[in-house]
């Protein structure tokens, strides 16, 4: 493909997503007026009329609400759908998603845990960041223990680990009270960004860059992991070093944005196939097109879910119901492609 | 010599020993051909000398360094290997396929430059497959798919390139080709290591042959030394013949009718 369609691509992207996110943030209950939208910034900046009643309300909303919420949904999209890219590739798996190695599972353990514990939300987070982490550690220890560094024993690992996790989710829903711990636990396994506030866009953000950044840097060598062990090494790569790192990334990634909005599917699979079709597999190009689709896609998916219906419609949800017809229609389109 | 293999042996954790005492050297513009039955470890000895492969015992020494004390980075710029198939899980296009070539002199956050594109450009001319530059690795059929790869081990700028049964999964006409390929490159200056099922290849590519039995017994020599009727019918376990064809000016192996 040609650099400077790919060059176009990047820019018409980049400009949805912009367009997209003020437009998101002058949607809403309260007004979905931009020119409200303006007139508040104006005024903040010292340059318009002071506010009056409902322009303080609005900027309220604008700054407490809608912005922090644009930017969370747009940072959890592009690390989901990141992550997932980066472990298709490693794992030379189309078919793979995030949870593959048990973050999922394990961050919905330690949110259930906290939850069941009756403690707050920061604690909420914290213990669903750990459980994720957890549990990629322990799904990469089983190589360890095997002696065997294989992607198959990768793959199985997670399973095994996610399996286990399942399990001990489903004891801990069981034994929840049912009208409030375990609709906190379904709640918070569907995802919402409801209750996010600046504090946690912050608290992210750190995550968010540090693992964009060295993902990107490391994209042509995610190429070469998609050839295989041997290749790789007989190519002069340390596998297990760079494999680790991009595991590592993918995993703090994955984890961090579980911790703020709760799991949720379709994305990480689905994006990143959007991004090959659009500009190839090569990964230098596909991963930079994955973050500005998956902050684009997240981006709309939750402006649906606090617009739609006057209740807020949970993410998974959403995400399940446009991203499996979309993974339909792009099988159809890569159907020569698929052996 | 660039490579020389030190009495090495080999055995899979839990099974007996596949080849012992293992000795013999590589040098620039051989072309040496590992034959022998199938389960003898003609792949294993090749994976050995690409350092995929421990050897359990002896050493192999890589321009006078211990291979296992060398940084897979240092190995690839000298070795290059071509895997007997490719299974591409994503559909990439050649040149960015074979550009990967380049890997060991390109740095761990780096990307590809223009100079690289060009070497791997210039490997493709050398391959005469400059055509296929920018189709799909998944589109292209098995016989360019091996010219393509060794396009890529080309862009490596080895010494010594290791095929595993490079003639494998092609039809007869690929085949000759490949192996016209690994004369040619032999000629100029790189030395080729390749497995092969078909003895017949060992004597079309001249050069040296290791064998390998079914008793763990390495020998190696021209294969105008070493091949004989006799030879090739007890490594394989069948009636083989030889036959010198005045016509083509060659020893062809042939099988004794069914």
């Amino acid at each position: 493909m040609n650099r400077n369609i790919y060059l176009r691509t990047v820019f018409i992207l980049s400009l949805l997503l912009c367009t997209f996110a003020l437009a998101a943030v002058c949607i809403g209950r309260l007004s979905a007026n931009p020119l409200d939208v303006y007139r508040v910034i104006t005024s903040k900046l010292g340059m318009g009329p002071a506010m009056d009643e409902v322009l303080e309300a609005m900027d309220t909303v604008l700054f407490k609400i809608r912005i922090p919420r644009a930017l969370a949904s747009m940072m959890v999209g592009a690390m989901l759908s990141l992550s997932g890219a980066v472990y298709q590739g490693i794992f030379r798996n189309p078919l793979v998603s995030p949870d593959i190695l048990g973050v999922s599972s394990g961050a919905s353990v330690g949110a259930a845990g906290a939850i069941l514990l009756g403690l707050g939300m920061v604690e909420r987070q914290s213990f669903a960041f750990l459980g994720g982490v957890f549990a990629v550690m322990l799904a990469t220890t089983i190589p360890r223990l095997l002696r065997n560094y294989s992607n198959l024993v990768f793959v199985l690992s997670g399973i095994i680990v996610g399996g286990f996790l399942t399990s001990m989710l489903a004891i801990m829903k069981f034994v929840a009270e049912e009208q409030t711990e375990l609709a906190a636990i379904v709640f918070w396994q569907m995802g919402s960004f409801a209750d996010i506030n600046m504090s946690e866009v912050v608290e992210i953000s750190p995550a968010f860059l540090i693992g964009t950044i060295l993902l990107i840097g490391l994209s042509w060598r995610i190429n070469i992991l998609s050839f295989g062990e041997v290749e790789a090494k007989t190519l002069g790569m340390n596998v297990r070093q760079i494999r680790g790192i991009t595991i590592a990334c993918a995993t703090f990634l994955t984890a961090s944005a579980v911790s703020i909005c709760g799991t949720i599917g379709w994305i990480g699979l689905v994006i990143p196939h959007l991004a090959r079709l659009l500009v190839g597999s090569d990964h230098t190009r596909m991963i930079p097109i994955t973050i500005i689709l998956g902050a684009l896609f997240m981006l709309i998916i939750d402006t649906i879910a606090r617009t739609l219906l006057t209740v807020e419609i949970p993410l998974s949800i959403l995400t399940g119901a446009a991203g499996a017809p979309c993974f339909l229609w792009l099988l159809y389109r890569q159907k020569t492609n698929i052996s | 010599m660039i490579l020389e293999v030190k009495n090495i042996s080999f055995a899979y954790e839990g099974f007996p020993t596949l080849f012992s005492n293992i000795s013999f050297s590589v040098n620039q513009g051989q072309i040496i051909s590992i034959i022998g039955p199938n389960g003898v470890g003609k792949t294993t000895l090749l994976n050995c000398m690409a350092n995929l492969a421990v050897p359990t015992d002896g050493k192999i020494l890589l321009e006078g360094k211990d291979l296992r004390r060398m940084k897979a980075k240092e190995i690839a710029m000298r070795i290059a290997y071509v895997p007997q198939f490719i299974i591409p899980s994503f559909a990439y296009e050649v040149l960015s396929y074979v550009v990967t070539g380049c890997a060991p002199r390109i740095g761990t956050f780096e990307k590809p430059k223009q100079e690289h594109y060009e070497i791997a450009q210039h490997a493709l001319e050398q391959m005469n497959i400059s055509h296929l530059a920018h189709k799909y690795y998944t589109q292209i059929s098995g016989g360019e798919r091996q010219l393509v790869s060794i396009a890529r081990a080309l862009a490596q700028r080895p010494k010594i390139i290791l095929m595993d049964e490079p003639t494998a999964h092609l039809d007869y006409g690929n085949q000759i080709k490949v192996l016209k390929i690994v004369k040619k490159l032999a000629a100029e200056g790189y030395a080729a290591v390749i497995t092969t099922h078909n003895p017949d290849h060992a004597l079309l590519l001249e050069g040296e042959v290791a064998a390998l039995n079914f008793n763990g017994q390495f020998i190696f020599g021209s294969s105008r030394d070493v091949i004989s009727e006799d030879f090739l019918s007890s490594l394989y376990g069948v009636n083989l013949h030889l036959h010198h064809i005045p016509d083509i000016g060659r020893d062809v192996c042939v099988a004794a009718p069914l």
